[in-house]
């Protein structure tokens, strides 16, 4: 039953971030993209990934869509003011991008790994697990993270500050 | 819940590798035919994403956290590059009254 449930949300996945790409109104692709990291988050429930289902919830969903439509509300864009690619272009994209996965899911093929995804540690995702492996092996990346969040938080900052000095 | 993942032992490792790389394309389509740069910044997002979801597949395939950990460090990765890029984008649009991407062609040499 549950291996229909994984296929039913594949599809959605699918459907949803095909919406993203082809949604003229640039306020209609973040609300499907947030369709689209929605269904990811239930993958991660599926594969028991508990800790990442609620970090990509929170961080995804909640973070970076609220920062996408801000930035997208402030800008005032709407369907007049978006840019348009020639047909031309468009088809070419898509046709490369059929190659594309026409050669991923062929060489993936010839891979051949068919064996069933077994979850052998049912506490594999867990804080408690994730945790012991953030802060044992990985301590100095993860305090090198909060660097890169800080640096980011400090760029952002001094890139849209308004120049003064010119005006 | 319990009882969900442990039913999930039917899906075979491949079926996600397959979602992955659609999911992977369709960001690599959206990257090539939009020329709306929050779009295009969306369409980096799902790539992301997808990477993520696969990351985490084989984490659980080889019983093994650190993929999950690794996962961590991508979301942070991604939100420090969205609150920089989304800082750029609204810096250029301040400039040129546009988000068009063709806008930017002077930085081609």
């Amino acid at each position: 039953m549950s291996t229909q449930v994984f296929y039913f949300v594949a599809t959605l996945s699918i459907i949803f971030s095909l919406m993203v790409i082809f949604a003229k109104n640039p306020i209609h692709s973040v609300l499907y993209l947030i369709l689209t990291f929605f269904t990811f988050t239930v993958h991660y429930v599926l594969l028991n990934a508990q800790f990442l289902a609620v970090v990509n919830f929170i961080v995804y969903m909640g973070a970076i869509m609220v920062l996408f439509l801000f930035v997208l509300m402030l800008l005032n864009l709407n369907k007049e003011t978006e840019p348009v690619k020639s047909p031309l272009i468009k088809i070419v994209g898509v046709i490369a991008g059929c190659c594309l996965v026409v050669t991923l899911v062929g060489s993936f093929k010839a891979a051949s790994i068919n064996s069933p995804l077994i979850l052998k540690n049912p506490g594999l995702g867990l804080v408690e697990n994730l945790g012991k492996e953030l802060f044992g092996p990985f301590l100095l990346p993860f305090e090198l993270s909060s660097l890169l969040l800080l640096a980011a938080m400090v760029g952002a900052v001094l890139l849209s500050k308004r120049d003064e000095v010119e005006a | 819940m319990e009882n969900l993942t442990t039913q999930m032992a039917g899906v075979p490792l491949n079926h996600y590798i397959y979602l992955c790389a659609i999911i992977f394309t369709i960001g690599v389509i959206g990257v090539l035919t939009r020329r709306n740069a929050i779009v295009i910044f969306m369409s980096v997002e799902l790539m992301l994403n997808a990477v993520n979801l696969l990351l985490t597949a084989f984490s659980v395939h080889s019983n093994d956290p650190s993929g999950q950990v690794f996962v961590f460090f991508i979301m942070a990765l991604a939100a420090a590059e969205v609150a920089v890029g989304l800082a750029i984008i609204v810096m250029v649009y301040r400039n040129t009254k546009s988000i068009d991407i063709n806008v930017l062609n002077r930085l081609k040499w």
